[in-house]
């Protein structure tokens, strides 16, 4: 059985969740004792959603059990700045026009069209797609770049939970993924900023990386339109651009897909973009970033800091001709 | 007396971006709430070098306009929109040099080295530099005014320079930095066609020695 995904404006007041009481409920479900207790208290009977006075209690996004494993242990980003402080050129340029603009975008019903290389192609009703039951949270660093930086509390399942079961043949060397491009719902898209749709892409490996996540909310809650509702790609350790929002198609191909960055300044933007300090960047220096909250730059990390689990992916490669 | 008038006025306007900018970093460093957003470095640093860019742009424009409507107090505020321009650079600089890299000169080099669009606004600043400097009534009579006309002329470098900064900040196939650049392009497409006659009968000279040299020649040897 699915539970239902609910629609982001049931939500209003978990959008506005304020730092503090994440950590206090956090702490609190931490408390109440660790592992397998936890998780066993988490996973009540499903039927138990459905009664309205017991649906607050039963939210698969507040009851999503963090994969301390995968996770930083970094203080996190204040809410506020990451649901304000966006790149999501279809809404605008600004960093505030995500915020403003993103409320018109309707999340619900949402489907996913789901073609190539693969044995069960389709469009996908979102519900279909994400196993909701299998939500978990996992605290990411994320890198723009344009040097800055956030530590995120994501909720999502890991992407090859949801690709596996489309059966992916041999000839899937690649999956392009593609943002909606709906001029009515987003005002951007008026300006030839980019090439829309916006479209990302992984080799394949990369798709199925155990930390390369399919994000459907944060801070205990779905995501605000503005971070890419319903749902959205977060891969940390390529700079935030990669992890492509509100997503409505996936492709699985045998070549290089196009994504939209590279394709508008090829010298700038390469496929892998991949966090690299040493590669630099003609309008950033990538060496260091700020961490959003903070005064100071601080250095940036080989892979932002998930060289351990990546690096693997990509020997024998010359990193700085494949940036 | 009006143009006493319109000094006080564009000197207020002028002066407020920059009063809010101070503000600003004076409630962020109280911890107070503040307007710069989540990043206050980036948010400073555009908005110090956007209030560069138009006074440079209203300095550049008032020449023109001086002309097209046949007024004297356009000149008599130019020096003041320039001097402002200066401000806002030096200001956009200290916010990026201070501020952002916190002194670190390494990474500055850095950045002059592999950012093409950190050495145009290097160039326009050195630019402004000399104009600021000369802007006084004593250096105006030091350098007489041909000289100095000359040298002033350097406005129009800083101009491009900054456009040229602009447009190559920015991600993406963006209108706004294309509108300034315009706007940029077009004032010194007006001055290029005031000094045109000045220009032809400098540089025509020589071309027509050349050519009566050249058939002198051609005749001595038929
Ligand atoms: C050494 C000199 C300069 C340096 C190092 C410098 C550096 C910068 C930096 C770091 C940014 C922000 C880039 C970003 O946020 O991604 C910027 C933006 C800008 N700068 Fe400069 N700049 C210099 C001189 C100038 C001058 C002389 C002008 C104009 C007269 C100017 C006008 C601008 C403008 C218009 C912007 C964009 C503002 C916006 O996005 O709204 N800069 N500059």
């Amino acid at each position: 059985m699915v539970i239902r995904h609910r629609a982001p404006t049931d939500l209003r007041a978990s959008d506005i969740t304020p730092l503090a009481l994440y950590r206090n409920r956090r702490a609190f479900l931490s408390m109440l004792g660790a592992g397998a207790i936890l998780a066993g208290s988490l996973h009540a009977p499903k039927s138990h959603a459905q009664s309205p006075d017991q649906s607050a209690r039963f939210d698969p996004y507040q009851q999503a059990p963090r994969n301390q494993g995968l996770s930083s242990s970094e203080e996190l980003t204040a809410h506020e700045a990451v649901t304000s402080y966006n790149n999501f050129y279809e809404f605008g340029t600004d960093k505030g026009d995500p915020a403003r603009y993103a409320g018109q975008m309707i999340t619900a019903p949402w489907s996913v069209l789901v073609e190539g290389a693969c044995e069960r192609p389709g469009l996908y009703d979102l519900a279909d797609l994400v196993p909701m039951s299998d939500l978990e949270e996992r605290i990411y660093r994320l890198r723009c770049v344009e040097a800055w930086s956030m530590v995120i509390p994501w909720i999502g399942v890991p992407l090859h939970k949801i690709l596996s079961p489309l059966g992916p043949t041999s000839k899937a060397r690649y999956v392009q993924f593609e943002t909606l491009a709906d001029p009515k719902m987003m005002p951007g898209l008026a300006y030839p900023v980019l090439d829309w749709p916006y479209v990302e892409g992984l080799r394949i490996d990369e798709a199925m990386h155990p930390l390369t996540l399919m994000a459907t909310g944060l801070y205990d809650a779905p995501l605000p339109n503005q971070n890419g509702a319903p749902l959205r790609l977060v891969v940390p350790w390529k700079y935030g651009f990669k992890s492509i929002k509100s997503i409505v198609a996936i492709r699985f191909v045998e070549k290089q897909p196009k994504t939209s960055w590279n394709q508008s300044a090829p010298s700038e933007y390469g496929f892998y973009s991949n966090v690299n300090p040493d590669v630099p960047h003609p309008r950033w220096s990538q060496a260091t970033e700020r961490r959003i909250g903070d005064f100071r730059r601080r250095d940036t990390l080989m892979f932002n800091g998930y060289a351990d689990q990546v690096a693997s992916l990509y020997t024998g490669m010359n990193l700085r001709r494949n940036f | 007396m009006t143009v006493k008038l319109f000094k006080i006025l564009i000197f207020g306007l002028f002066s407020l971006p920059a009063l809010w900018l101070l503000g600003q970093w004076g409630f962020y460093a109280m911890d107070a709430p503040h307007d710069l957003g989540f990043n206050p470095q980036e948010a400073s640093n555009r908005f110090s070098g956007i209030w560069a860019l138009r006074a440079l742009i209203v300095a550049l424009a008032l020449g023109p306009v001086a002309l097209m409507f046949r007024l004297t107090w356009p000149i008599q505020i130019r020096r003041m929109l320039g001097l402002f321009a200066f401000f806002y650079a030096s200001l956009h600089l200290s916010s990026y040099l201070g501020l952002d890299l916190l002194g670190d000169m390494d990474a500055f080099w850095e950045d002059i080295k592999k950012r093409l669009y950190i050495l145009f606004g290097l160039g326009a600043f050195l630019c402004l530099i000399p104009l600021a400097l000369t802007s006084t009534k004593g250096w105006i009579k030091r350098l007489k005014a041909r000289r100095w006309k000359q040298l002033h002329r350097l406005v129009y470098l800083a101009g491009i320079l900054a456009a040229l900064h602009y447009l190559y900040m920015a991600k993406g196939n963006q209108l706004e930095p294309k509108i300034y650049a315009a706007i940029i392009t077009g004032l010194l497409l007006i001055r290029l066609w005031r000094l045109w006659p000045r220009i032809k009968r400098r540089t025509m000279k020589p071309i027509a020695q050349d050519i009566t040299i050249k058939r002198d020649k051609a005749q001595a040897r038929s």
